[in-house]
């Protein structure tokens, strides 16, 4: 393939990285694609996360779940290295995530693919000219190959049909749909799903299970999947987090979870309103409030 | 104490701010030649910022143009000398009045077109999707956008000083009964090529202030519906405020 620069050449030779001299130290190989070591992390004032330890294994399917608010988000945000954490290691394949130069760490994007909740459609562009993006950008490849490529891809998530549609022409499960597409343009090893099922009916739920299966087992990829959509994640994990207080919680099969002895996960697992996650956000005494407004 | 404690921070807030507006600013001059090998991109943003303020530009020029000759003329024929509306209408537009009203069009236009597209990218995640496809936004989606409007800048002036002239000979000449001939020869007497070139280059210089307060305000955007809106209402008011300094500078370094 003739590329614009020497990103792809590295992004399409996963496996023989040490042919290139890597640009940073790299530690050797091991059974899971990312590492999460000890990592703390503050916005501001408020700690999200303090000694966070977590393993992606490759070529599974591993669900991060936990309550609103428990930094879901942002754990993603530190593995693709949107963010730096205060502490700690993030290792990619060895790499350490939060010590590469800009240019380092786009070339290590090119290896991850993301979805995003509401899919991030480039919204000036065609569904086709969306998914060609990536090609567009990194490669110079015949516009007759790019068209093979996008097509084949929108087929995978059953979207060639709406090929020439634009982006605000579609619906919450289509656009997803197409920004999976979009992800999977540059054949990336790992895709990361941020919660893949908000706000979709059951129809296009149950489409994107079955896409995230395929992703994975068809072609081999990592999968993260974000979610608190427990039933669907039961589904789908190999193997789940769940997170609270910034830290992991609970870690293994679904059953696991399920059976788990502590009362968060519990409350988690079985969707309860009230227990280690309050009903009430903390506040002063009720009647005290009460009564202290009609004095 | 607390006066001085707000004001001792609002002036580190404010040096922080001009410090990223020169980081952000060296960011997408290091992004230009890159952006220069896709000139299709840079095209449309020059359709964008350009054609699509084309007829708001012709409309305030020949208004602008219009009532330039009514008051000129008011003036003027108190001595007696009508017939220096043509140079004097030509001068005030070229050197003031053409870049000047054109850079505050300019902002209203398509400063805030180009602040709310980015601040809208960034609050739905289109410019992170870019970060994530190892695409740099500021090489695809902010770098071309500043050179649309670096290019169109100049191109509005100048139009909106032609159409201004129009204006004033339509109602110098045609209404008023200023002789043409005295009209347009005075004109091209006292007009020197310096003059024409003060006006580009003061068009030059807002469009390049313009464009880049446009996209640094949206692309520093709070991402929510209110972060979008207050860059797009500073992108007004900071364009402004810097064009009329700027054409001080400018204007007291020429003359």
């Amino acid at each position: 393939m003739r590329t614009k620069d020497r990103r792809v050449q590295g992004e399409r030779r996963p496996a023989s990285h040490t042919a290139g001299a890597p640009p940073t130290a790299r530690e050797a190989p091991t059974d899971n694609l990312v590492e999460i070591r000890d990592v703390s992390y503050s916005a501001g004032h408020r700690e999200i996360f303090s000694g966070l330890n977590l393993t992606i294994p490759r070529g599974r399917i591993t669900a991060i779940m936990g309550p609103s608010g428990t930094g879901k988000t942002t754990l993603l945000r530190l593995m693709t290295g949107q963010i730096k954490p205060t502490n700690g290691v993030i290792l990619f394949d060895g790499v350490d995530v939060s010590n590469l130069s800009r240019r380092e760490l786009y070339d290590l994007r090119l290896r991850m693919g993301m979805l995003f909740q509401n899919g991030a459609l480039l919204t000036d562009m065609s569904v086709f000219e969306n998914v060609a993006f990536p090609l567009r950008e990194h490669t110079d490849l015949p516009e007759s190959l790019i068209r093979n490529i996008v097509l084949t891809k929108l087929q995978a998530v059953g979207l060639r049909g709406a090929a020439q549609l634009m982006p605000p022409e579609l619906s919450g499960g289509m656009a997803r749909r197409v920004a999976l597409a979009r992800s999977m343009a540059t054949d990336p090893e790992m895709l990361i799903y941020d919660e893949p099922f908000a706000g979709l009916d059951p129809i296009s739920m149950g489409m994107i299970v079955r896409l995230v299966r395929q992703m994975n087992y068809a072609l081999g990829i990592t999968s993260v999947v974000v979610s608190h959509d427990v039933e669907e994640m039961a589904i789908l994990a190999d193997t789940s987090y769940l997170l609270a207080g910034g830290k992991v919680v609970a870690a293994g099969t679904f059953l696991e979870l399920k059976d788990h002895a502590s009362e968060i996960v519990n409350q988690f697992m079985n969707g309860l309103a009230d227990g280690p996650v309050p009903f009430h956000y903390p506040a002063p005494d009720y009647y005290e409030e009460l009564l202290a407004g009609t004095e | 104490m607390n006066l001085l404690r707000e004001l001792t921070e609002n002036l580190r807030e404010l040096i922080a701010t001009v410090g990223s507006v020169f980081i952000f600013f060296g960011r997408v001059l290091g992004q230009v030649p890159r952006a220069l090998l896709r000139p299709s991109l840079i095209i449309k943003q020059v359709y964008n910022a350009g054609a699509l303020s084309l007829v708001i530009i012709m409309t305030c020029g020949l208004f602008v143009g219009m009532v330039m000759a009514l008051q000129g003329y008011d003036v003027l024929q108190r001595f007696g000398s009508e017939d220096a509306l043509g140079s004097g209408a030509a001068l005030a537009l070229l050197r003031e009045l053409g870049p000047v009203v054109t850079a505050l069009l300019f902002a209203g236009r398509a400063g805030t077109a180009l602040a709310s597209e980015i601040g809208l990218m960034r609050a739905t995640d289109q410019l992170t999707a870019m970060e994530m496809m190892a695409v740099d936004p500021i090489r695809r989606v902010v770098a071309p956008r500043f050179l649309g409007g670096v290019i169109a800048m100049p191109l509005l002036a100048i139009i909106f000083i032609a159409i201004g002239i129009f204006g004033v000979q339509l109602v110098g000449v045609q209404q008023l009964g200023v002789d043409a001939n005295s009209f347009w020869s005075q004109m091209r007497s006292s007009v020197e090529p310096q003059d024409v070139m003060d006006g580009v280059l003061k068009g030059f210089v807002f469009g390049v202030a313009c464009s880049l307060v446009a996209v640094f305000e949206g692309f520093t955007a709070v991402p929510t519906a209110e972060g979008v809106g207050r860059a797009t209402t500073r992108t007004v008011v900071i364009s402004a405020v810097m064009t009329l300094i700027l054409d001080y500078m400018i204007t007291a370094a020429r003359l």
